[in-house]
C-alpha cells in the first residue's frame, strides 16, 4: 500500500516537515524532526531506485488525476538516481549541521534555518521527481527561494550581497524557465513531460518551439552555473554557512543539471536539441572555457570556500563537456560526474567548514602548518582534492576515463588532452593548500587549535569513504549511469 | 495588420525589456528589485494573454455558454505570482538587512566597503 | 603460506607497517624496530612468491573489478619479480642505513618519514606486480604521491619548489599523456591485461601504434628521458636515504620498469619492431645517455651528480627496451638490478659524507679517503660497477646492451655506449680518487667515519655488487623466459 505511494511520500515527507518544524521551535526538536525527515527521503529514494531497476518506470498520479490531466510523478531510472544523490546528501548534511551551525549561525535562527533547509530539500527532490513542466518551476522557486534564505544566514555581511545577488540572476533564470515552459504549452497545449515530448515533434518546425528551446537552456543553465552564467555562484558558495555550501555545491547544481538533461533529451529529443539546433557547438566550447577559465581563477583564489567554488565551475564544466557529446559513453561520463562531483565537493566543503569551526577562517595564509594540528580534516581535504584530480582509486578518476574515453570515442582528441590538460590545473589549486597545511611552518598560535570535533569528521569522513568506495567499485554506478544514458538518449517512447 | 495584431506580445517584450534594463542598469538595490517585479509581470501577462479565446467568456459552468477562455494559464500564473510575491518579499528582507549591515543600499557604495576590507 | 595469498601481502604488509609507524610514533625504537620488521617480512613475502615462479607456479589474484573489464589485479611474471627482488631487498638495507642517517642529522617529522616510505615499497610492489595497465597506473601515481612528502621533507622554501618540479612532471607526464595513452589502448583492444607477446597486435595501423607507443614513453616519466627528467635533480632536496632507494631505486626503476612491460606485454617486441619506432626512438635515449652524463660532469654537488648519473643509466634501460630485440629486454632488466646495487651504495656514501662531514660539495672531499677509508672504498667498488668494469656486476648488463645494439645493426649506438662508459669514468673516478691520493689534508682533521648503521649499509650494498658480478645467473635465468616466449 504504501509502497504505491513513494514518489509523492519522497517530496511530501521533507515539505511538511517544514512548517511542522516551525511550530516545533525548540532547536533540538526541530534538528531531530530534520533527520528523521531526511532519513525517510533517502531510504525512499533508494526503495525507489530500486524498484525502478527492477520494473522500469514508475508513473503516480497526483491525487488520482490521470495524467495528462492530473499532475503525475515520473521516475525513470535518470531521476531515479539523481533523487538518490540528492537524498543521500540531503540525509548527512544534517547530522554534520548540528555542530557546525552552532558556530556559524546565531542561536535565535537556527531552528528557522532548519525550516529553510527541509524547504530546499523539498524543493529538489520535488523537481527531480515531477514528471510536469510546470511543476517544475514551483519546485524550483521553492528551492531557489529557501536557497536564498539560507546563503544569507552566511555570518560575513557579504553574504547578503551574495545572497541578493543569487535571488535577482536566480529569479532572472527561473522566469526564463517560465517563458520556456509557456511557449512549449502554447503550441502544444500540455505541460505533462510526456506528453510535450509526444506533441513537440509535430510542431518541432516552429519558432515558437525553437524559442522555448533556447529560453530553457538559457534559464536552466543559469541555475547550474554554466560559464559565462555562473556569475552568482563563486560569492554565493563563498559566503555561506559552511552546511549550506556543502549542501548546494552537492545538490543544487546537480538538479539544475538533470533538469537540463530531462528537457533537452527528454522532452525536445536529441534529434531537435542536437541535430536541428545544434546545441552542442554551444555547449562544448563553454564546458571547456568553464573548465580553463575556472580552473585557472581559482589557481589565484585566497580564500578557500572560494576556491573550490570555482572549481565547481569548472567540474560543471566537465559534465556538461560529457553531455556535449550526445552519445552513451559522453552522457555515462556526465551522470557519473554528477553523483561523483557530488561526493567529491560535499566532502570538501564538509572538511572546510570543520576548518572554519576551529579558525573562524578559511584564507590559505591561515591554515599554513595546521596539517599536523587537525590531522585527520586535512587528510580530507586532501583525498577529496585527489579526487578532484581525478588519481585513480578515487571517483574522480572514475569521471575523467569516461569523459576521456567518451572524448575519443567521438575522435575529438584535442578535447581529451583538454579535459586531461584541465585537471592537472586541478593539482595546481589543491596543491596550493597542500603545500601550505602540511610542509609550512606553523604559526606561533597553532598550538591551540584542536581537531575538529567528531560529529563534524564522521559525516566528512562518510562522504571521503564513499569518494574511495565508488572510486574503487565502481561497477554498479557506471551501469546505472550508463543505463541512463541509454534511457535518454532513446527519447521518449 | 498581423503586427498590431499581436500587441498584446508586444507588451509583453516592451515590459521584459524595461524590466531587464532596471536590473541591469540601476545600482540601487530596491530599484533593482522592482525591475525584476516588471520583468515578471511581462511573463504573467504573456500566460495570460495566451489563455484567450475569440469571443469566449469567463470559464463558469452555465447554461448557453460553450465557447470560454482557457482557464489552465490562469491558474498557473496565479500560483507564479505568489512565487513572484515570495522573491520581492525576500528581495526586499535582504535590502533591509544590507541596509543594517552596510548603511547604504546603492551597489557601488556596497562594492567600495568590501574592496576597502 | 599459499602463493596467491603472499601476492596480496606484499602490499599489504607494508601499508600495515606504515599504519605500525604512525602508531608508534613516540617511541622511536619502537619504530624503527617496526621498520626493519616490516622490511624483513616483505622480503620473506617476495622470496616465496620467487621460489613459486621457478616451481612453473604463476600467482594470481583479482581484488576487486574497478570498471566493467577493468580490474584491479596482480600477478606475478619474471620483470616484475625482478623488480620486486630488487626493491625489497634493498629496502631492508635502507631501513639499517636511515636509523643511523636520520638519528645522527637529527631530522625532523621521522615518523611522516618513515610512514611515507613504506607506502612508497607497498606502491613498489602494486607497480611490479600489477597484471594489467591500470593497476599498474595506480600503483604508478600512488608512488608519486607517496614519496612527495619525502621529497618536501625538509619543508622549506627550497623544498617546496622542489615539490612542485617532482609533481607537476610526473603528475603532468602520466596524467597528461600516460593516462591519455592507457583510454587509447582500451578503446583500440578492450582489454588493458598484460599478455605475452602483446594485446595491440592487428589493433591498429603501424603509424597509430607508433604515435602510441611515443605518447606511453614519454608518459612515463619516471622513466626520466629527456626532456622529462628535470624532476629527478629536483628530488635531490631529500634525505638521502630517500634519494638512494626511491631515487636510484624504487622509483626511476619503476618508470623503466613500466617501459618495459609496455614494450613487452602491451605492444610485443615483434610489434614494435615492424612499426618503425623502433629505427629512430633509441636515439632519443642515446642522446638522453650522452647529455645527463656530460651535465653530471658540470655538478659539483655530489648529489646532483649521482642524479644526472642517474638519467643517463636509466637511459640505457629505455634503450634496451626500445631496441625492442631479445638482448635488449634482458640487458635492460638486468641493468635495473645492477644499477640498482651501485647506485644506491654511491648515495649511501654520499649520505655518509654528509652525516660526518657536513659536506655536499664534490670539491670540499679532497683527502676524505683517510679519514672515512670505508665509505670510499666502497665508493670506488660502486663506481666500477656503474662504469660497467669487472669485477662488477654492472659489467654484465653493458654485455647484453652492447649485444643488442649489434643485433639490431646500430653502430652509431654501440658507440654511444662506449662514450658513455668513457664519460662515466670521467665523472666517477676522480672523487675516490682525489680523496685518497689528494696531499689536502686540512679537510681531514676530526673527521670520523659515519655513524655504524650508515657503515653496515654500504658495506652489504656493495658486497651485493660485487656478488652479482659473481652469480648474475639467477636474475639471467630469471628474466630469459620473458624473450624465450
Amino acid at each position: 500500500m504504501i509502497r504505491q505511494h513513494l514518489p509523492i511520500l519522497q517530496v511530501i515527507i521533507p515539505l511538511l516537515s517544514a512548517p511542522l518544524s516551525v511550530l516545533l521551535h525548540k532547536r533540538w526538536l526541530v534538528w531531530g524532526l530534520t533527520v528523521l525527515a531526511s532519513m525517510c527521503a533517502f531510504i525512499i529514494s533508494i526503495l525507489l531506485l530500486q524498484q525502478v531497476l527492477a520494473r522500469g518506470v514508475i508513473s503516480y498520479e497526483l491525487g488520482g488525476w490521470a495524467a495528462p490531466w492530473g499532475i503525475e510523478y515520473r521516475i525513470d531510472v535518470v531521476n531515479a538516481f539523481v533523487l538518490v544523490i540528492i537524498s543521500a546528501i540531503g540525509a548527512i548534511v544534517p547530522l554534520y549541521a548540528a555542530r557546525s551551525v552552532e558556530r556559524e549561525i546565531a542561536a535565535d535562527r537556527i531552528s528557522l534555518f532548519y525550516t529553510a533547509y527541509l524547504l530546499c530539500l523539498a524543493g529538489l527532490l520535488g523537481i527531480a521527481a515531477t514528471g510536469d513542466a510546470f511543476n517544475v518551476f514551483v519546485f524550483l522557486e521553492i528551492s531557489s527561494l529557501s536557497s536564498y534564505i539560507l546563503i544569507s544566514l552566511g555570518h560575513d555581511r557579504r553574504a547578503l550581497t551574495a545572497s541578493y545577488q543569487y535571488l535577482v540572476m536566480g529569479t532572472i533564470g527561473a522566469t526564463f524557465i517560465l517563458i520556456g515552459i509557456g511557449l512549449a504549452y502554447m503550441m502544444t497545449g500540455t505541460l505533462n513531460m510526456m506528453d510535450l515530448a509526444r506533441r513537440v515533434p509535430a510542431v518541432a518546425d516552429t519558432r515558437t518551439i525553437r524559442a522555448a528551446l533556447a529560453f530553457l537552456t538559457v534559464g536552466i543553465s543559469l541555475k547550474l552555473a554554466l560559464f559565462p552564467l555562473h556569475l552568482w555562484l563563486p560569492n554565493a558558495y563563498a559566503y555561506a554557512p559552511s552546511t549550506v555550501t556543502a549542501f548546494l555545491a552537492a545538490t543544487a547544481t546537480k538538479v539544475a543539471i538533470y533538469l537540463l538533461l530531462r528537457f533537452l533529451f527528454t522532452i525536445f529529443g536529441a534529434v531537435l536539441s542536437f541535430e536541428e539546433m545544434i546545441l552542442h557547438f554551444v555547449l562544448m566550447p563553454l564546458a571547456l572555457v568553464a573548465v580553463f577559465s575556472a580552473s585557472i581563477v581559482a589557481i589565484f583564489q585566497d580564500n578557500l570556500k572560494r576556491m573550490l567554488a570555482y572549481s565547481s565551475v569548472a567540474q560543471i564544466g566537465y559534465i556538461i563537456l560529457g553531455i556535449s557529446f550526445v552519445s552513451v559513453t559522453g552522457l555515462t561520463a556526465g551522470i557519473l560526474h554528477l553523483f561523483n562531483h557530488a561526493l567529491m565537493k560535499g566532502a570538501l566543503f564538509m572538511a572546510l567548514g570543520c576548518v572554519v569551526y576551529r579558525l573562524g577562517s578559511v584564507r590559505l595564509r591561515d591554515i599554513a602548518g595546521l596539517g599536523r594540528r587537525m590531522p585527520w580534516t586535512f587528510a580530507a581535504i586532501v583525498i577529496g582534492g585527489l579526487s578532484l584530480i581525478g588519481i585513480p582509486l578515487t571517483v574522480g578518476f572514475i569521471s575523467k576515463w569516461y569523459l576521456v574515453l567518451a572524448a575519443l570515442e567521438s575522435q575529438l582528441w584535442w578535447v581529451a588532452v583538454l579535459v586531461l590538460v584541465g585537471s592537472l590545473l586541478a593539482v595546481a589549486y589543491v596543491w596550493r593548500v597542500v603545500e601550505a597545511a602540511f610542509f609550512q611552518p606553523p604559526p606561533r598560535h597553532a598550538a591551540q587549535y584542536q581537531e575538529a570535533p567528531l560529529s563534524l569528521l564522521i559525516p566528512t569522513w562518510i562522504l571521503i569513504g564513499a569518494n574511495i568506495y565508488f572510486g574503487i567499485d565502481a561497477e554498479r554506478t557506471v551501469s546505472i549511469a550508463q543505463r541512463a544514458a541509454e534511457w535518454l538518449l532513446r527519447g521518449p517512447s | 495588420m498581423e503586427l498590431l495584431g499581436l500587441y498584446n506580445y508586444w507588451i509583453v517584450v516592451f515590459l521584459m525589456m524595461a524590466g531587464f534594463y532596471v536590473v541591469i542598469a540601476r545600482g540601487n538595490l530596491v530599484k533593482k528589485i522592482v525591475g525584476l517585479n516588471l520583468f515578471q509581470t511581462s511573463v504573467f501577462i504573456l500566460y495570460i494573454s495566451m489563455g484567450k479565446v475569440e469571443g469566449g467568456t469567463a470559464p463558469i459552468v452555465e447554461k448557453g455558454i460553450t465557447v470560454y477562455s482557457n482557464p489552465l494559464p490562469h491558474v498557473l500564473i496565479l500560483t507564479a505570482i505568489v512565487v513572484g510575491v515570495a522573491t520581492t518579499a525576500l528581495g526586499l528582507a535582504l535590502v533591509v538587512r544590507i541596509k543594517e549591515a552596510y548603511g547604504t543600499v546603492e551597489e557601488d557604495e556596497i562594492h567600495r566597503q568590501d574592496e576597502s576590507l | 603460506m599459499n602463493a596467491t595469498t603472499a601476492l596480496w601481502l606484499t602490499i599489504a604488509v607494508p601499508l600495515a607497517g606504515a599504519a605500525l609507524v604512525v602508531v608508534l610514533d613516540r617511541r622511536p625504537n619502537q619504530r624503527e624496530g617496526a621498520t626493519l620488521l616490516t622490511a624483513v617480512a616483505l622480503l620473506a613475502l617476495v622470496l616465496r612468491l620467487w621460489f613459486a615462479l621457478q616451481a612453473g607456479e604463476t600467482p594470481a589474484k583479482v581484488l576487486v573489478e574497478t570498471l566493467p573489464g577493468i580490474p584491479l589485479a596482480l600477478a606475478v611474471e619474471p620483470l616484475g619479480m625482478l623488480f620486486a627482488l630488487v626493491a625489497s631487498t634493498l629496502w631492508i638495507v635502507t631501513s639499517i642505513y636511515s636509523i643511523g642517517y636520520m638519528r645522527a642529522h637529527h631530522e625532523k617529522h621521522q615518523t611522516r618519514f618513515y610512514c611515507a616510505f613504506a607506502v612508497a615499497l607497498a606502491s613498489a610492489m602494486g607497480v611490479a606486480f600489477a597484471a594489467n595497465m591500470f593497476t599498474l597506473f595506480v600503483f604508478y601515481e600512488a608512488l608519486t604521491l607517496s614519496t612527495y612528502p619525502l621529497v618536501t621533507h625538509a619543508g622549506t622554501q627550497e623544498a617546496r619548489r622542489a615539490g612542485r618540479v617532482y609533481l607537476g612532471l610526473l603528475l603532468g607526464t602520466s596524467i597528461g599523456l600516460q593516462l591519455f595513452a592507457i583510454v587509447w589502448t582500451w578503446m583500440l583492444t578492450g582489454t588493458l591485461d598484460f599478455r605475452d607477446g602483446g594485446i595491440l597486435r592487428d589493433a591498429a595501423p603501424p603509424t597509430v601504434i607508433g604515435a602510441l607507443y611515443i605518447i606511453y614513453i614519454f608518459g612515463i616519466g619516471k622513466a626520466a628521458l629527456m626532456p622529462f627528467h628535470r624532476w629527478l635533480p629536483a628530488a635531490m632536496v631529500a634525505p638521502t636515504p630517500v634519494s638512494a632507494l626511491l631515487h636510484a631505486v624504487a622509483v626511476v626503476k619503476a618508470g623503466v620498469f613500466t617501459v618495459l612491460k609496455v614494450t613487452v606485454y602491451l605492444f610485443g617486441i615483434d610489434l614494435l619492431a615492424h612499426s618503425g619506432v623502433s629505427e629512430w626512438l633509441p636515439y632519443v635515449a642515446a642522446a638522453t645517455i650522452l647529455i645527463a652524463s656530460l651535465v653530471a660532469m658540470s655538478q659539483d654537488n655530489l648529489k646532483l651528480r649521482l642524479a644526472y648519473s642517474t638519467v643517463s643509466q636509466l637511459g640505457y634501460v629505455v634503450l634496451g627496451a626500445l631496441l625492442a630485440n631479445a638482448a635488449g629486454i634482458i640487458g635492460g632488466a638486468m641493468h635495473i638490478a645492477m644499477h640498482a646495487f651501485g647506485k644506491i651504495t654511491l648515495f649511501f656514501c654520499a649520505g655518509a659524507i654528509l652525516v660526518a662531514t657536513h659536506k655536499t660539495e664534490i670539491s670540499q672531499m679532497r683527502g676524505l679517503g683517510r679519514s672515512m677509508p670505508i665509505t670510499m672504498a666502497a665508493f670506488f667498488i660502486c663506481s666500477l660497477s656503474i662504469i660497467g668494469l669487472p669485477p662488477m656486476g654492472g659489467m654484465w648488463s653493458k654485455w647484453f646492451l652492447a649485444l643488442a645494439t649489434l643485433d639490431a645493426g646500430k653502430l652509431s649506438l654501440l658507440a654511444v655506449l662506449m662514450v658513455s662508459t668513457l664519460l662515466n669514468v670521467a665523472y666517477l673516478m676522480p672523487i675516490p680518487i682525489r680523496a685518497f691520493f689528494s696531499s689536502d689534508k686540512a679537510t681531514a682533521t676530526g673527521i670520523k667515519e659515519a655513524p655504524l648503521p650508515c657503515l653496515i649499509a654500504l658495506i652489504i650494498s656493495a658486497i651485493g655488487c660485487m656478488l652479482l658480478f659473481f652469480y648474475p645467473d639467477p636474475v639471467y635465468r630469471l628474466i630469459t623466459p620473458v624473450v624465450a616466449r
